[in-house]
């Protein structure tokens, strides 16, 4: 076993439920890599969601909490106020966070309470079967639109943006480097860190929506489709159309919650 | 002593409890529970968060438990429902909290502002699967701070979910409480250093303590169905069975030591009123009009609910002729007293549209009951 995993995963949950050619191990490879650079192995509390990528948390040797399927969020938030200290983290799939947790994520943005939600984007409902999700494409045949997708995708960093998240980031699996960085960023950020990491499924989303595109024809075909924020900036519309973007996509420092809840009640009504 | 509403009540009795974080979305008649903890909690170094709704309410304070700290919830009808899922994940991963219901009538938005007693199967069979939790069920704004802090108690010492099953006429009613601080609180029970493992029961069948996330024991904490060590074993019949009827039995089997009844004019009655919460007011009422005109009437008024001291009134129906079951709904507790009742008359007493029975509605069918085919 690779010493990272010796160090830090939980021996007797493996093997993992990962599928053979699944983004979800890099992620983990790469946030391991992250904690033991910021050696904060004793402070973590993981949240994991359900569907795949909700099961990073559970191989993983520290406190977690694998929860309902959409309530991630909520749940971390209790841990955190109790627990101001801790470094959590959690990790979501995109049906997970913008589907049933999708009010959880944008109020959480709101408040910016110091937690990192990881989201992995497959484009498709993975462990279910393969069924249509709020990421996915336009005209998009999955299991439940086999004529298509009628309905237009949510960009998750937009949304988070737009909602009040301190730190948007968006990389793809292929970028196991940038996405070790992303996370030490966002742990270390004081306030609501939201990382969209674009990942392939070739069980899934590469069966129903590629035409049976295997893991490194997808990865590729990510890659393909996504273009760094600072090359962004000097292309035109037209070279952008369809282009996902991908980088540190938005920073700032704002109140933290459990630090403006400390600031507002502290000595208050005593 | 303060003159004070129930749902206030509920919050004095859960901060002297040790609550010290409460999440929760506003419903009536609920909102003042919400609206003084939102003052109460900070003043002792607590939390208090208006979530988005009541999934994140629930989920929240299982999240909090395991960070450490006693935590809680109020709602009503509606927002309960919405609860039921993150009920059940608390009843799984044994997550002590404590939930008060102050219910009014449904289905659906029903009457927000009347009162009843129609969620208490929701409170006991609310969430998907098997699992058993613990209702308690005040009848005044006294038993509404006594019974929040039992709740509290009862959630640490058997790592489960527990209602507080109050109504609109608890909770709103002001009357004369004492707020004990000095009443017995149970801490939460620490897990032994060595050997620990979270989900391995003591020879009581409860488990031995509960480390707050960051204390270094690294937890696993799953909705799945697991072994000892926290892992998931769906996928093993035998395992998945053992974990299930242990989290049952650990309350179904403790029937005895979690029976709080109040009992009345036991020794000679023949008609016995069955009753709790604010039915059992107009109840206790028309049982001593009964005893002033010689009518040999008791109570047996539960202030656990669930789990059901079935034996104890099977005990005591055998020694009387009819048990009569006011209830404002079509008649729920009723089928868990007939379940028990041999050979005494059950008669159900609905109250349905929010209005509470009158104590003459009570007396007439006690006096009614006692009449026919007489003994």
């Amino acid at each position: 076993m690779h010493p990272l995993g010796e160090k830090y995963l939980r021996k007797h949950t493996l093997p993992t439920i990962f599928c053979p050619g699944c983004g979800d191990g890099t992620v983990l490879s790469a946030f391991l890599r992250a904690v033991d650079e910021l050696d904060i192995g004793e402070q973590l509390a993981l949240v994991g969601g359900i569907g795949c990528s909700g099961w990073i948390p559970v191989y993983v040797n520290a406190d977690t909490l694998h929860v309902l399927h959409g309530r991630a969020i909520p749940f971390a938030t209790g841990l955190k106020v109790t627990r101001p200290e801790r470094k959590v983290v959690v990790f979501t799939g995109d049906g997970d966070c913008l589907a049933i947790g999708g009010n959880h994520f944008i109020h959480a943005c709101r408040r910016n309470i110091g937690m990192t939600v990881v989201m992995l984007n497959n484009a498709i409902y993975g462990m279910t079967g393969g069924q249509v999700a709020p990421t996915s494409p336009y005209q998009a045949r999955t299991q439940t639109s086999p004529y298509g997708n009628p309905e237009m995708p949510f960009d998750a960093c937009r949304l988070a943006i737009a909602s009040g998240a301190t730190y948007v980031a968006r990389w793809t699996s292929g970028h196991p480097r940038q996405l070790t960085r992303a996370f030490k960023e966002a742990i270390l950020h004081p306030g609501f860190a939201f990382i969209e990491v674009l990942t392939q499924c070739p069980t899934q989303t590469g069966r129903y929506m590629k035409g049976g595109l295997d893991a490194p024809a997808l990865l590729k075909d990510i890659r393909a489709g996504v273009v760094g924020k600072e090359r962004a900036a000097s292309m035109s519309p037209e070279e952008l159309a369809g282009k996902v973007q991908i980088g540190t996509l938005h920073r700032e420092v704002r109140l933290e919650f459990t630090e403006a809840l400390r600031q507002l009640t502290e000595g208050d009504g005593k | 002593m303060r003159i004070i509403q129930g749902n206030e009540a509920c919050v004095e009795g859960a901060i002297v409890a040790g609550c010290r974080f409460f999440a929760g979305y506003p419903i009536t008649p609920a909102s003042e529970i919400a609206e003084l903890m939102s003052r109460r909690l900070p003043q002792v170094g607590g939390v208090f968060m208006q979530m988005e709704d009541e999934l994140a309410s629930v989920c929240a304070v299982i999240g909090a438990s395991w960070g450490g700290v006693k935590a809680c919830t109020a709602s009503s009808g509606p927002g309960i429902s919405l609860m039921q899922e993150g009920v059940g994940y608390a009843a799984e991963t044994e997550t002590p909290c404590v939930i008060i219901n102050v219910m009014r009538g449904g289905p659906a938005t029903g009457q927000p502002t009347l009162p009843s007693q129609q969620d208490i199967m929701q409170a006991r069979f609310g969430s998907h699967g098997d699992y058993e939790i613990i209702a308690v069920a005040p009848s005044s704004a006294q038993e509404a701070f006594d019974l929040t802090v039992k709740a509290f108690n009862l959630a640490e010492i058997y790592r489960v979910p527990v209602y507080v099953l109050s109504d609109e006429i608890v909770g709103h009613t002001r009357e004369k409480v004492l707020l004990d601080p000095g009443v017995e609180v149970i801490p939460r029970k620490r897990p032994p250093r060595e050997g620990y493992l979270p989900y391995r029961p003591g020879p009581d069948g409860l488990l031995p303590g509960m480390p707050a996330f960051n204390e270094g024991y690294r937890l696993l904490v799953d909705g799945q169905l697991h072994d000892e060590t926290g892992n998931r074993v769906g996928h093993d019949p035998e395992a998945s069975a053992r974990l299930v009827r242990r989290l049952c039995e650990k309350i179904t089997s403790r029937v005895d030591e979690l029976t709080d009844v109040e009992e009345l004019f036991l020794e000679d009655a023949q008609a016995v009123v069955v009753c709790y919460g604010s039915s059992a007011r107009p109840a206790l009422e028309a049982v001593y009009a009964a005893r002033e005109q010689g009518i040999p009437a008791g109570i047996f008024r539960l202030r656990v609910l669930f789990p059901f001291p079935a034996r104890r009134l099977a005990a005591l129906a055998r020694r009387v002729r009819a048990l009569l079951v006011p209830e404002m709904n079509v008649g729920k507790l009723v089928l868990e007293v007939e379940r028990v009742a041999g050979g005494a008359q059950v008669v159900s007493l609905p109250k349905l549209g929010g209005a509470l029975h009158t104590p003459e509605e009570i007396l007439d069918a006690i006096t009614s009951v006692l009449k026919e085919g007489g003994r």
